[in-house]
């Protein structure tokens, strides 16, 4: 799988969370936090970090997971692990 | 010299479908809010979290046997069919409260259904696809004419009711279906499978021991790898997911429910939401669920829905059926 970019990453993940969770891609910028900005709970993250690892090809698994707090954590990770 | 010997073979039957389901609940509810006075957890938390409303538990006279005799009554007696038209009886479970006898032969005795064959399965949350597959292959290789399927869980007896993780979760209940012979096939091939490394994600250790289960392990599965098992189910069955009509998977949290409907992508399918009020019963929740559908007229008779079971062992099943 190519590497993607920072914007790649962003704009995967934003549709993403619309698809599960219903929010808007325009929320999510790579500050918010997922809980106290987007109101996002851990079960929620699995299913997220599950389809991030269809379309990324990267495995985020449970306790990776929890230390992934904002948009930009995660994508630090996919990036760090497609390098 | 003598021939090799042959021995004869009943004659082989095209397929199997579904006559009728039956469904029987304890009467007694637990809300959440009564759960709350238990342990520390709250109304909103379980709704958000699990999707349950209320569930019902049985008392201490109501154990597995009774709760599958009332189940099977009822399918029995929408099937139309006699109790001396049965040949095998399946009891799906995995809270028996004791190992032997099996529960199939009491229950079969209670109904009046003279020396069927009759055995317990344990497949836990998919146990209830594994003996409708039983059933159909019995019927199809000749071993049985008219088969009886029960789903029966007491999963109250192994809860630890000061365990909020759990006790939150788990409910009593059963669910029946009556399989009889067809020339055009109504129970689809079975897609199924499991996983034992991952057996001590949900567990009773022993016979002292309660459920427990390492949560969010379970749903990175559920939500992971059951929807391409579902689909493969459709695929063998020649089913297109958007000609379904329904999707009843195993009723284990409203949100792995959802998320694997998400990935099955079945626009006109009803999807079980039977969990909001009647708990994870285990091997009971797909005929539980989809015979409450079916009272209810919410789906069509004829047409086809999808069964996806899973949970402890790790294992899982699913096929297309078509709706009594």
């Amino acid at each position: 799988m190519a590497v993607a970019t920072e914007q790649q990453i962003l704009d995967g993940l934003a549709e993403i969370i619309d698809d599960i969770v219903g929010i808007d891609k325009s929320e999510v910028t790579p500050e918010k936090n997922f809980i106290d900005d987007l109101d996002i709970d851990s079960l929620s993250m699995v299913e997220i970090a599950v389809a991030a690892q269809d379309q990324f090809g990267v495995e985020i698994p449970d306790d990776e997971l929890r230390n992934l707090k904002t948009v930009n954590d995660v994508i630090n990770f996919v990036q760090k692990l497609q390098q | 010299m003598t021939a090799p010997l042959t021995l004869r073979l009943p004659e082989l039957v095209t397929g199997s479908r579904i006559l009728a389901f039956g469904d029987h609940q304890p009467a007694r509810v637990v809300t959440n809010d009564d759960l709350a006075r238990e342990v520390d957890t709250n109304d909103e938390w379980i709704r958000s979290r699990v999707g349950i409303v209320e569930r019902r538990i049985a008392g201490p006279e109501e154990g597995i046997v009774e709760l599958a005799v009332q189940a099977g009554g009822k399918a029995l007696a929408g099937s139309g069919l006699a109790p001396a038209d049965i040949d095998l009886v399946i009891v799906a479970t995995c809270s028996a409260e004791t190992p032997m006898p099996s529960h199939a032969a009491m229950v079969a005795h209670r109904l009046g259904i003279q020396a069927p064959g009759a055995y317990d399965l344990n497949a836990a949350c998919a146990g209830f696809c594994y003996a409708l597959a039983n059933a159909d292959a019995a019927i199809r290789t000749g071993m049985a004419r008219h088969v009886l399927v029960i789903g029966a869980e007491k999963m109250s007896q192994w809860i630890d009711w000061t365990d909020r993780s759990t006790c939150i979760i788990f409910a009593d209940g059963a669910g029946a279906a009556v399989v009889g012979p067809a020339s055009s096939p109504g129970v689809g091939p079975v897609v199924w499978g499991s996983d034992g490394a991952q057996a001590d994600r949900i567990m009773i250790a022993d016979r002292n021991s309660y459920i427990r289960q390492e949560g969010q392990a379970v749903f990175r599965w559920a939500t992971s790898a059951i929807a391409p098992v579902a689909l493969e189910a459709c695929e063998r069955a020649g089913v297109r997911p958007d000609e379904l009509a329904a999707i009843v998977p195993h009723q284990a949290n409203l949100r792995i429910i959802d998320a694997i409907a998400r990935k099955v992508k079945a626009p006109g399918a009803v999807v079980a939401h039977d969990i909001t009020h009647s708990g994870n019963t285990s091997g009971a929740s797909i005929p539980l669920a989809l015979s409450h559908m079916i009272e209810r007229g919410d789906v069509p008779s004829g047409a086809p829905a999808l069964l996806i079971g899973f949970g402890a062992g790790l294992a899982y099943a699913a096929q297309v059926i078509q709706i009594p």
